[in-house]
């Protein structure tokens, strides 16, 4: 018998349903293959949310570097942010001097207090952040709420962000920072080497419902609220203080504000 | 002449070399499915998933939980028999898992697969 080719399909058609009938209940478990499921994903009901994330840093009820040290402490344990010795300095929250955070500012016959006082320098979760414009792979991206946030599994280390960031507000694991972490948090991940990282608001903090790490450390020296509604006590803060903001001729229009 | 001597001489080397991966595990054994470890009953009454479900799946399980958790800010899963989880490796699967090596680390291995989630997740301390 010769066998054309439109034989050979029915039959093979017939075949592959026999095929997939008698397969059926092997295959029960991945009906349809995957499905992503994302109805059984959501953020819980303790989650604190806002419309812009905001921080106001009452600089002078602080004496000296040594009263930033709890809140460091309390910021680069929670998240295993590594102490390597020498020039690679991997942190999320440090201090700086008046000229080095604010360079820009221009402000003559300034109080010696505010000259010498040291402040907190973290990342500014810029309203208008260049570190997401120049990041490639959307491993940095800004939240509905603000938060400049990481995706650390997607970072290829490419350091264009280190680059756009005018704060040098990131650092750059040029090794694995694992040995470097006295103690490590069994509850957060460390990194991998070759990977950017910085401050995150604490998301993992917010969505649990508490303050950032730094902000509880703080007793209250600093605030943290929704920039975004009039009502907030950080914007109330805001309009009965003078506030300054680091480089704001920038135009990334930082979301943190010191008082001086 | 055709030089049929060498041609045939390089048709041997060259079903040699590509039938290399046969002939090489050719009499060892074959695949066993390894032998896991399971959470004492104790602590890990049910998993998140049926466990066959989970046997094909955490992969892609892992890796929608890791987006939504970075990126879309979600933390909770509701299970399969409706409670609710915190969307962790860590918190979460070795809280049960409580050993990397003796239930990751054994299929990971038998399947020639090198996941690198633990390059930056810290896997739970284990007793010597
Ligand atoms: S401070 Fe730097 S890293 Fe942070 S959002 Fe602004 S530009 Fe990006
Ligand atoms: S180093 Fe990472 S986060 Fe920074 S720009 Fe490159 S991919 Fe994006
Ligand atoms: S907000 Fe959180 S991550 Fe950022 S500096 Fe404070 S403690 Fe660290």
């Amino acid at each position: 018998m010769k066998t054309t080719r439109r034989d050979f399909l029915k039959v093979a058609g017939v075949t592959a349903l026999g095929m997939a009938a008698g397969a059926g209940p092997a295959l029960a478990y991945s009906k349809g293959a995957y499905l992503p499921h994302t109805e059984h994903m959501d953020t819980g009901h303790d989650h604190l949310a806002a419309k812009r994330w905001g921080m106001v840093i009452d600089t002078r009820a602080f004496h000296g570097e040594a009263d930033y040290a709890p809140l460091i402490e309390a910021c680069h344990k929670e998240h295993n942010v590594p102490t390597i010795p020498g020039t690679q300095d991997v942190k999320w929250l440090w201090t700086g001097g008046f000229h080095a955070t604010f360079p820009h500012n221009h402000q003559e016959f300034l109080a010696e207090r505010a000259h010498h006082a040291a402040y907190p320098l973290l990342c500014n979760h810029c309203d208008n952040p260049p570190c997401v414009r120049v990041c490639p792979t959307q491993a940095t991206f800004k939240r509905e709420d603000g938060i400049v946030m990481m995706d650390m599994h997607r970072c290829i280390g490419c350091r264009f962000c280190m680059a756009g960031c005018p704060y040098g507000s990131r650092s750059f694991n040029f090794q694995d920072p694992r040995p470097f972490i006295a103690e490590e948090n069994l509850a957060y991940p460390t990194r991998m080497k070759g990977v950017v990282e910085k401050c995150t608001f604490c998301t993992e903090r917010l969505a649990e419902g508490k303050m950032p790490a730094c902000v509880e450390a703080s007793e209250g020296k600093i605030v943290f609220g929704d920039l975004g509604d009039p009502d907030s006590e950080i914007r109330h803060i805001l309009a009965e203080n003078f506030t300054l903001r680091r480089k704001p001729d920038l135009g990334t229009s930082p979301s943190v504000f010191y008082i001086i | 002449m055709y030089d049929g001597g060498k041609i045939i001489a390089g048709l041997i080397v060259f079903l040699g070399i590509v039938g290399f991966p046969f002939w090489y595990n050719a009499g060892s054994a074959g695949y066993k499915t390894p032998e896991l470890k399971l959470p004492p009953k104790s602590k890990a009454t049910e998993c998140i998933r049926p466990t066959d479900w989970m046997r094909a799946e955490h992969m892609q399980l892992l890796d929608t939980w890791r987006d939504s958790v970075v990126r879309e800010g979600n933390l909770v899963y509701t299970t399969a028999s409706g409670g609710h989880v915190e969307m962790s490796l860590q918190k979460t699967c070795m809280d049960c898992h409580d050993s990397k090596k003796e239930f990751c680390d054994k299929c990971h291995t038998a399947a020639a697969v090198d996941p690198y989630c633990w390059d930056c997740h810290i896997a739970p301390k284990e007793e010597k």
